[in-house]
């Protein structure tokens, strides 16, 4: 401890598993937002992620209430977030946000696009996988043309909905930390935009990468009309979150209210590694260069490909970072402006690093049972011709 | 017609299923949320009771002068008469319940009456301090100031 | 009013139903206390603290408050001068044991005693998810500990750094203005074990409480009045460079 902190102050409140869950459902919102560009906006060239993109999306969604349950003080009481929510709180409030999207959007959506296929793979399997598809059917085997225009009337209408929704989830997260006045450094309006537009990014990176990844394993080839266009919403998002970030440090430098030097000291001591090297530099101006690299002039495939696997690694390294830096930083200044803490990371406890890995790579386990299950692709168990999954 | 419903048949099963899901849901509500909550407002009713239902540890000064009226007095005329009781003596409620068995014990004075006398800069002027050492040469505070009634000015003097 | 036999036959188990209505709705309080009857702030006048720590020490035998974490505490502060904006404030271990003799002479010093300041609008109830964190009838803010979740919201959102997480029972915990006390007409353990009176208990509500007469010739202040909160925790001489 250095300076004067509050007493209770000293021991942060919030630990790496608080710094997870917003890049996780974060993660979602980017991931379902690019799956609606071609659903909605008729972006077809990202047509070959849509799948991937959604699925993606439900493994992390699955994961996301993970570290928060590992967090609470008494996760068994978890439930009372449903049962007696206090309206006024937006966390109680996120709650049926979270639910709302997990069920009537990502759910719902990912049924509608996948019931021909479910049931073509119901009728050609036997035994406990039978069953499955079955009871993923609901039951119901109608996959006349008029059903399926049904169906995607019905995808187009959910789509449609879930795009604010996947705004609202993120958005959500942002406004729990910016509406906290007591916190300077996290009660700014920007807050859910910023964290909106961060999220989009890192989700578009990670389904960019996803789909590099999966077509390496596959060994199919990667069409690269797909993958140049979603490194340009990849760049034009980034831009836009680039800008949001730099308002909201320009509007403090410039202001410099009571809480400002004390910010300061702590960015350019406790944060300098987290978010001067690894947020600005490493995780988001190199990753725009590379990007706007790729957007100026024309390289070789194999070489933008290089490329845009870097960007998006660094992106989503530079996220997590943004995110750790909004937790973890808004809880090592005191709120007397006085002095500052130092974050304990242990390794094996409850909060600890460890379970915090084991979460990061949780969702890519269940997004394999996931692809396994409801493949993406077509040649794989689908029963359906390829022309009309694609 | 027939035809357009059969083809939205299966969305109908997934109304249901979201059907059964608040069915459930509301069932779990009004089987476990408590039964005092919303009682006298937002929040379970019962805690309010509890909390107003601890066991106190201080007795409070009123107690100890009902039973001690000497000191009480000898307080009441001397510089310490608005320190209460417990401040020095320490938490008593189970003594005042049980008197005869329960006996306080006094704390070490000389720690004591450094805590609230030694001299610090950011004390009110005129509140008496002193530098411990240097004022009594390492003798007990008792020897020259009887607690109760500290000052010189009306008698306190040993 | 003239009953026919029939009426009072079908009003008595309509009046008895209702009577068991009303018994459900009236709280079980302590004996003698009304709630509205009440409503509770302090006055703390720097003028008269001389940061002896009885009052953090009191409230820990009071409140079983585990080591390390503070339901009040007390800080000593140094102004230089006229720099108002960087005093130095120290707080060791609360001031549970009192102060060090003070090293740095000059300047204006002063000792300043904290707490939960039970605001009116309290920003930590506005964000506690199930509503177990509440307001009483009688203006104290409360923490249920069987519901509390310990998601710590509530912690992050105090500006004032009163609450803590407390270490075995795993919810928030903070100064509940001793409410098991004056709900019973005894004063808070702090208030009680203050030998200089610099703390005071005070029920606004009570047209006597010499608070009235107090605030109408003094001069006061709330910590941190730019947040609305609504404290009602009011000082006595606080200086402006007070965090």
């Amino acid at each position: 401890m250095e300076g004067f902190m509050y007493p209770n102050e000293v021991e942060l409140q919030w630990s790496v598993l608080i710094v997870l869950y917003p890049f996780l459902t974060g993660l979602v919102a980017g991931a379902f937002i690019l799956a609606s560009l071609e659903r909605v906006f008729r972006v077809e060239e990202v047509k070959p992620t849509y799948r991937l993109a959604l699925l993606t999306a439900l493994a992390f969604l699955i994961v996301a209430p993970m570290p928060l349950q590992l967090h609470l003080g008494h996760p068994e009481r978890s439930l009372e977030m449903y049962l007696t929510p206090h309206r006024a709180s937006a966390m109680a409030m996120f709650g049926f946000v979270y639910m709302w999207y997990l069920m009537a959007v990502l759910l719902l959506e990912i049924w509608l696009d996948y019931r021909r296929d479910i049931v073509l793979m119901a009728q050609a399997s036997t035994g406990a996988k039978r069953l499955l598809y079955k009871l993923l059917s609901l039951g119901s085997d109608n996959i006349s043309e008029g059903a399926l225009r049904v169906d995607d009337r019905a995808g187009w209408i959910i789509t449609l909905i879930g795009i604010p929704s996947a705004f609202m989830l993120h958005g959500y997260v942002g406004f729990i930390f910016g509406s906290v006045k007591a916190n300077p450094w996290w009660s700014t309006p920007l807050m859910p935009v910023v964290f909106l537009f961060s999220a989009m990014v890192s989700g578009i990176a990670l389904v960019l990468l996803m789909y590099m990844v999966t077509s390496l394993l596959r060994r199919a080839p990667i069409d690269m009309r797909c993958l140049d266009t979603i490194a340009k919403y990849l760049f034009y998002t980034f831009v836009i979150d680039f800008t949001m970030e730099m308002l909201d440090l320009i509007h403090r430098i410039y202001e410099a209210d009571e809480s400002f030097r004390s910010l300061d000291f702590m960015v350019h001591t406790r944060l300098f590694l987290s978010q001067i090297v690894l947020q600005i530099f490493v995780g988001t101006l190199a990753p725009l260069a590379l990007l706007a690299l790729t957007q100026l002039m024309k390289f070789p495939e194999i070489v933008r490909k290089r490329m845009y696997a870097v960007a998006a690694t660094l992106t989503i390294i530079g996220i997590f970072a943004m995110r750790w830096n909004v937790v973890i930083g808004g809880q090592l200044f005191s709120k007397s402006f006085l002095g500052y803490t130092t974050y304990k990371l242990e390794f094996i406890t409850r909060e600890g690093l460890l379970p915090a890995i084991v979460l990061m790579i949780l969702p890519f386990f269940i997004l394999y049972v996931l692809i396994k299950v409801l493949p993406p692709w077509h040649g794989e168990n689908t029963g359906a011709t390829p022309a009309e999954t694609d | 017609m027939s035809g357009r419903f059969k083809d939205s048949a299966h969305l109908i099963r997934v109304a249901a299923v979201f059907l059964l899901g608040a069915v459930v849901f509301v069932a779990l509500r009004a089987a476990v949320i408590p039964k005092s909550f919303g009682q006298f407002g937002p929040y379970r009713g019962k805690a309010l009771l509890e909390m107003q239902a601890r066991p106190v540890k201080f007795a409070g000064h009123d107690v100890c002068e009902g039973c001690h009226p000497d000191v009480a007095e000898t307080k009441a005329k001397g510089v310490h008469a608005h320190v209460n009781c417990e401040t020095c003596h320490g938490a008593q409620a189970k003594h005042a319940d049980d008197p005869a068995t329960v006996k306080p014990v006094l704390p070490e004075v000389a720690k004591l009456c450094v805590r609230c006398h030694s001299e610090n800069i950011a004390k009110p002027n005129g509140f008496p301090q002193v530098n411990a050492a240097e004022h009594s040469g390492g003798q007990d505070c008792k020897t020259c100031h009887q607690p109760h009634s500290p000052g010189f000015g009306s008698g306190g003097k040993k | 009013m003239n009953l026919t036999r029939r009426q009072v036959l079908l009003l008595l188990p309509a009046a008895a139903a209702a009577w068991e209505f009303v018994k459900a709705g009236t709280p079980d309080q302590a004996p003698n206390y009304n709630m509205d009857e009440h409503w509770w702030g302090m006055l703390l006048d720097i003028t008269k603290c001389i940061g002896c720590g009885s009052c953090v020490r009191a409230c820990a035998t009071e409140n079983d408050v585990p080591d390390g974490y503070f339901r009040t505490w007390v800080e000593q502060y140094h102004r230089e001068d006229w720099h108002i904006e960087a005093p130095v404030v120290s707080s060791p271990d609360g001031g549970k044991n009192g102060f060090p003799p003070g090293k740095v002479a000059g300047g204006k010093n002063f000792f300043v005693p904290k707490m939960c300041n039970h605001c009116v609008d309290s920003p930590c109830t506005q964000v506690c998810p199930v509503g177990a964190t509440y307001h009483t009838a009688d203006g104290v803010v409360l923490v249920d500990y069987e519901y509390c979740l310990g998601c710590r919201y509530c912690i992050q959102a105090c500006p004032y750094g009163c609450r803590f997480f407390h270490p075995t029972k795993h919810t928030a915990d903070k100064c509940t203005l001793c409410y098991h006390r004056i709900s019973k007409g005894l004063t808070t353990a702090c208030c009680e074990n203050c030998p200089t009176g610099a703390r005071q208990l005070a029920d606004l509500k009570n047209p006597k409480d010499p608070i009235h007469e107090f605030l109408k010739t003094h001069t006061v202040q709330v910590l941190k009045p730019h947040l609305a909160t609504g404290s009602k925790m009011f000082y006595n001489g606080l200086d402006g460079s007070v965090r």
